[in-house]
Formats: C-alpha cells, sequence, structure tokens
C-alpha cells in the first residue's frame, strides 16, 4: 500500500483546567493513506475537535508523533507550519470562518495571497474556478452575510480547496446546515476525494458518514471503532432521491 | 503578502471605523503641525533677526551709560550720562580697531511742515553715523563735518515722515521744516529700512548734525549714547575692549571694577535676539514631541483594541497559511496608515498655521520641503515606533487560540 498521507503514533492532548487535567485525546495511533475519505463520529467531548485541530497544524499534541506526507509536524517551526497549512492543508470548520465585509471571491483568494509565486491574475482566475467548482459562480461579490449558510460553506470549501491540498480536513462542515445542503456538501467533499485529494470529515450523524470510505469511532480521546466502509453512499444518488425543493440552497 | 493587499487592508479596516481612526490621528495631527510650525517658524525668525542685525549696520558696538546687566538691551533712562565729545575723540584717536564713532542725542520732537504736523524721534549725530549703520541716502546729500562743527541747521529725513509732511507728490530736499519751532533745511532722504529688531519703525527718524541738536533742541551737554563700529567683524572684540579700556581710565575706574557705563556689541545683541526665537523654538517643539508622544500612545491604544477586536480574522489567517511576518506587517501597515494620514494632514494645517504666524510677527514663511519630509519622517516613525508592540501581539497569536477567541 502507499505511504500514509497522517501518520499519528500514541498521540496524546491534556489540557490543564487549574487543578485538573482534561484528557481530550489519550494515545491515538491512526494511519490515513492517500485518497481515503475518513468520517470521525463520537459523543461530543470525545476528542474529535482536537484530533483534527492537530491533525490541521492549528495545535500541538502534548506527546505522540504526528508525521504529514512524511514529516514529523512538531520539528517544524511556525513559519514551516503556516507554509504545510498553506500548501499541503485545507480546513473546513463548522462555524464557516469567512472574512465578513469582505466578498466570497477574496476569501477565496486569501490562501493565495500569502504565496508569492502566483501572480495577480492568476490568483484571481484560480479563486474564480474554485467557486465556479462549488456551484458559486454567480456570487463571486456576495459577502458572507448576503449568503445562505450552505452559500458560505460553500465559499469555505472552495477556499479549502483553491490551493490544491494533498488533505482537506472538514470540522463539522454540515453541523448548521439542512438534509439537502448537508448532502449537497457532502457532494463536493466526494468529488474532492475522487480527483485523489484525501478527506476527513467530523460529523455526528450517522447517515452522513455513510457517504465515507473509512468509518472512525472516538470514545473519550481513544478510537474505539475503525472500519473500512465497503460500499458509500453516492451524494448524487441521494440527492436525486430527496424530494424537489421549491427553491435551491 | 504583497503591500498594496496590506494598504489595501489598513484602509479598509480605518474606513470602518471613521471617527474613531481620525481621533486617534488627531495628536500626530497635532504633532506633525507643531514640528512644521516649529521648523518654518525657526527659519523664518533667523532670517529676520539675520536681516534686522544687518539693518543696525555692520561691526556695530553701541555705549550706554549705567552699569551694564545681562541679558536684553537696557534703557538709558534712570542713569545720567557722563559722555562728551572728548571721551569720543579719545577713543577716536587712540582705539585702532575702531573704525567710526558718534556721541548720540535723541528727542522726541514735534515737527512741521505746511499745515502738516508729526511726531518723531531727533537723532543728533556726527555725519559718521550713516558710515556705521551703512544708510544711504535715497536723495539728496549728508550733512558734511564743517555743518556739524558749525551746528548747521541742516537735517535728514526718514521716508515715513517724507510720507506724513509731504505726502507722495513733494520732494522735501531744499524745504526748510520746523523741529520745535527752528527752522531746518532737509537736505537729504534716508534709504528706507524697514522695521527694526524690536518691530519699531526705522524710517521714523530725522537725523542732523549732533552739535545742533545737543545745543538747540535737546540742550545737554552729555551724549545719551556713544556709537561705534569696529574695522572688521573680528575686531569687533577687540574694539569692545579698547572703549572700555579708554573710558575705565578716563573715568578712573579700576580693572576689577564695575564701570558706570556698557559696552553692547552687534553680536550680543544678535544673541539676545536669537534667545527669542529660540525660545519660541523649544516651545514648539516640546508641543511637537509632546502631541507625538500622546498621539502615538493613542495609535497603540486603538492598534490593541483592533487586534483583539480581529483575533479571529487573525485566526483565519494563520490557518490558510499567513506567517507571523504577514500578520506582523498588516498591523504595521495600518498604524503607519494612521499617523501617516495624521501626517498629511498635520502638514496642511502646520502650513497654514505657520504663514498665520508669519503674517502675525511679520516673519518670512520659510516652508523647506525638508521640514515637509522630516514631519513625515516623524508621523511615519511614530506609527512604526507604537505600531510595533500591537502588531507583534497579534504576530504571536496561536491559531487555535485565535480561532477559538469570542
Ligand atoms: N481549549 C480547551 N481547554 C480545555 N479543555 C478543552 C479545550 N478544548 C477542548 N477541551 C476539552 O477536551 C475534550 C475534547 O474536546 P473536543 O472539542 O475535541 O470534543 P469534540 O469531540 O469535538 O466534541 P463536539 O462533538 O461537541 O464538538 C472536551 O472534554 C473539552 O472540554
Ligand atoms: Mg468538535
Amino acid at each position: 500500500m502507499d505511504t500514509p498521507i497522517v501518520a499519528v503514533r500514541n498521540l496524546c492532548k491534556t489540557y490543564r483546567m487549574g487543578e485538573m487535567d482534561v484528557h481530550a485525546l489519550r494515545d491515538v495511533t491512526l494511519d490515513i493513506r492517500p485518497a481515503e475519505f475518513v468520517a470521525i463520529s463520537g459523543a461530543s467531548g470525545s476528542g474529535k475537535s482536537t484530533f483534527m485541530n492537530i491533525l490541521g497544524c492549528l495545535d500541538v499534541p502534548t506527546s505522540g508523533s504526528y508525521l504529514l506526507d512524511g514529516r514529523e509536524v512538531q520539528k517544524l517551526t511556525r513559519d514551516e507550519l503556516s507554509l504545510v497549512r498553506n500548501r499541503k492543508l485545507g480546513f473546513v470548520f463548522q462555524s464557516f470562518n469567512l472574512l465578513s465585509r469582505t466578498t466570497a471571491l477574496e476569501n477565496v483568494e486569501l490562501p493565495l495571497l500569502y504565496r508569492r509565486d502566483v501572480t495577480a491574475k492568476d490568483v484571481r482566475a484560480r479563486a474564480e474556478a474554485s467557486l465556479q467548482a462549488v456551484g458559486l459562480g454567480e456570487r463571486v461579490l456576495h459577502h458572507p452575510n448576503q449568503l445562505s449558510g450552505g452559500q458560505q460553506q460553500r465559499v469555505a470549501i472552495a477556499r479549502s480547496m483553491v490551493n490544491d491540498p494533498v488533505l482537506i480536513l472538514a470540522d463539522e462542515p454540515t453541523g448548521n446546515l439542512d438534509t439537502r445542503s448537508s448532502i449537497e456538501i457532502i457532494g463536493l467533499f466526494q468529488g474532492l476525494n475522487r480527483r485523489g485529494i484525501t478527506v476527513v470529515l467530523v460529523t455526528h450523524e450517522t447517515d452522513i458518514a455513510a457517504f465515507a470510505t473509512r468509518q472512525v469511532v472516538f470514545k473519550d480521546g481513544r478510537v474505539i471503532r475503525d472500519e473500512v466502509n465497503g460500499s458509500p453512499l453516492d451524494a448524487a444518488k441521494e440527492l436525486a432521491r430527496l424530494p424537489k425543493p421549491e427553491a435551491v440552497a | 503578502m504583497k503591500f498594496s493587499a496590506l494598504l489595501l487592508i489598513a484602509f479598509r479596516s480605518l474606513a470602518r471605523n471613521k471617527l474613531r481612526s481620525v481621533l486617534t490621528m488627531l495628536g500626530i495631527i497635532i504633532g506633525v503641525a507643531a514640528v512644521i510650525a516649529m521648523l518654518s517658524v525657526g527659519q523664518g525668525a533667523k532670517s529676520s533677526v539675520e536681516s534686522s542685525i544687518a539693518s543696525m549696520g555692520t561691526n556695530v558696538l553701541t555705549v550706554f551709560p549705567g552699569a551694564g546687566g545681562t541679558g536684553g538691551v537696557r534703557s538709558d533712562a534712570g542713569t545720567t550720562s557722563r559722555f562728551t565729545e572728548d571721551d569720543v575723540e579719545a577713543i577716536r584717536k587712540e582705539a585702532e580697531a575702531v573704525r567710526y564713532i558718534t556721541p548720540t542725542a535723541r528727542m522726541s520732537a514735534q515737527v512741521k511742515f505746511g499745515g502738516q504736523n508729526w511726531r518723531t524721534s531727533v537723532y543728533g549725530a556726527y555725519p559718521e553715523y550713516l558710515q556705521i549703520r551703512s544708510w544711504n541716502l535715497a536723495s539728496g546729500s549728508p550733512y558734511s563735518a564743517a555743518e556739524e562743527r558749525g551746528a548747521a541747521k541742516v537735517c535728514l529725513m526718514g521716508k515715513t515722515v517724507v510720507k506724513n509732511l509731504f505726502g507722495d507728490s513733494t520732494s522735501p530736499v531744499g524745504q526748510t521744516i520746523r523741529i520745535k519751532n527752528l527752522p531746518f533745511r532737509v537736505i537729504g532722504v534716508l534709504e528706507e529700512k524697514g522695521q527694526g529688531s524690536f518691530g519699531q519703525d526705522q524710517d521714523d527718524i530725522i537725523v542732523a548734525p549732533y552739535s545742533t541738536v545737543q545745543k538747540k533742541i535737546v540742550g545737554g551737554t552729555y551724549a545719551q549714547n556713544m556709537f561705534a563700529s569696529a574695522v572688521s567683524e573680528p575686531a569687533i572684540a577687540e574694539a569692545s575692549a579698547q572703549i572700555d579700556e579708554i573710558l575705565r581710565r578716563r573715568f578712573h575706574f579700576g580693572v576689577g571694577d564695575l564701570p558706570d557705563f556698557t559696552i553692547r556689541t552687534q553680536t550680543e545683541l544678535a544673541q539676545a535676539m536669537g534667545s527669542v526665537s529660540s525660545t519660541l523654538t523649544v516651545l514648539l517643539s516640546s508641543i511637537a514631541a509632546i502631541s507625538l508622544l500622546v498621539g502615538g500612545i493613542g495609535i497603540m491604544n486603538i492598534m490593541l483594541v483592533s487586534v483583539t477586536e480581529r483575533t479571529r480574522e487573525i485566526g483565519i489567517r494563520l490557518a490558510v497559511g499567513a506567517n507571523g511576518r504577514d500578520i506582523l506587517l498588516q498591523f504595521l501597515v495600518e498604524a503607519v496608515t494612521i499617523s501617516f494620514c495624521g501626517g498629511l494632514i498635520g502638514v496642511a494645517l502646520g502650513v497654514g498655521a505657520s504663514s498665520l504666524l508669519s503674517s502675525l510677527q511679520g516673519w518670512a514663511v520659510k516652508l523647506s520641503p525638508v521640514s515637509i519630509l522630516i514631519a513625515f519622517a516623524f508621523s511615519a516613525a511614530t506609527g512604526i515606533f507604537f505600531g510595533w508592540y500591537p502588531a507583534r501581539k497579534a504576530a504571536r497569536l496561536n491559531p487555535i487560540d485565535a480561532l477559538r477567541f469570542e
């Protein structure tokens, strides 16, 4: 098999809250191979977000090792981590985390602006193509507060994919959306996954996890189940089965 | 991130809180305006002092009666003079560093011509007076040594007196005027000198032979002052020492005694006047320094607020790949934009203020591009200095802490 994109060994994360230690992650060991579509689920407080933040190089573990695409993350400097987040990773949050008072296009352009090797013309073209791919080609000049939740999450996905990352991490991207928008968003992730991008997605809902090729379940900071889903659902087919909505999200 | 993009972010963020941005700029505006005013007033005062010193004459020394104090020019009121023409003669003979010397007698008097009346200063002095003050005649001719000896009733007239007695039409040369009811023939008109060092009108004057004024107008025996010029600028100090030595001897003062006369040189006068303008410069520069400091602290304060308000934004930027330097620059550019805009408004205000000051003081505005450059440099430096700490604080945030910030 291929070398793993993510190789996590004995990962622990402990938060100190005054006198008490909160063990958010206890000894997590996990490999994720290229082009996998992993769904992580588990009860609230089981450590899913903590795990995702470490995978996304936004946070550091208390102990254990994490190899991203063959590189040991603990050894990277702050600036190198910024570079990794910029080039290899795409992050999608439950609360969208778009810059308000900034157009959809500018939000998507943001990761490109932090690299020196893309010309202004390319920045615009790539951001537009990215928005086109998530079906928002018509809304490039709208501000986040002029878009629905589903549309805002599409902007966030367009932003996460604009730098051609190897790994996209999504922490409950459908948590704030209705069923139809959720499946549409999942469809976008499936599309990215079929292009070879590894996707790790956190979800509370088992019907959403059913779209993934692998299901991992967390409990009290540990992985309690990890199984391959031989027959993942297809978002396009599921959408067709849903009753027609009055207005498209 | 490109500089133009950083500038755009800065302008948008400032435009979002317009009132706040303008209030933050206020300190810088006042500071820079003060810098500009200071530099141009300083320059203007310097050149006006220079020109008024020059109008006094070249290498001039004045001998006053009375013990000299330090500081400004003292008046001779309340002290009686013992200077005689013999003293003047002694100095002329013995002091080699002195080129010209004259006793002076001055009195304020009513002068009349036809139906016109004017009160002016009548100055009695030797013909050398004109050389000492490097004062030329606009028309006519000066009085001679013979006229001086003979106490001739002739006089030279300043432009202001001419204007008031004769108007612009008739030429005064050859006319006879009455000073204290005595007839004087006008033989020359003095060139215009303009305002003096203390704002007085130097052209409001009549100059006549010393003997005439002393005997027929003042009615005294002693000269009020002595007025001399040194042979050259470096010789001023020597001339002063020689006059001192001669007068001490004639008035019987020992070397260590405090004499009852004072010698002032042009250099000392220049220093006295220079100190007025340097007081003003110190005042303005402390206003500038204090308001730049207060303005800088205001910028620091607002930038700290801005960093806190935008913690989530910083988190988002870090999450998509901004590094510490990008964030640092973003906030630094914002701080400098505030101070630079403040600087721009301040320069405009400073130019206005200094031209107002100059029109009130009668000083020429000397606004050099260098002083504007200095003002901008100051405002930019303030922005960088006081913007640095908040910007560094932003740059050091952890991505996850910034994203979680509520
Ligand atoms: N910054 C923090 N400081 C202290 N404790 C924390 C912090 N972040 C998370 N925790 C704790 O770590 C544990 C795991 O939290 P985490 O957010 O990873 O859970 P989660 O599985 O994502 O839950 P949810 O499904 O509700 O999002 C929880 O007990 C939480 O209280
Ligand atoms: Mg969570």
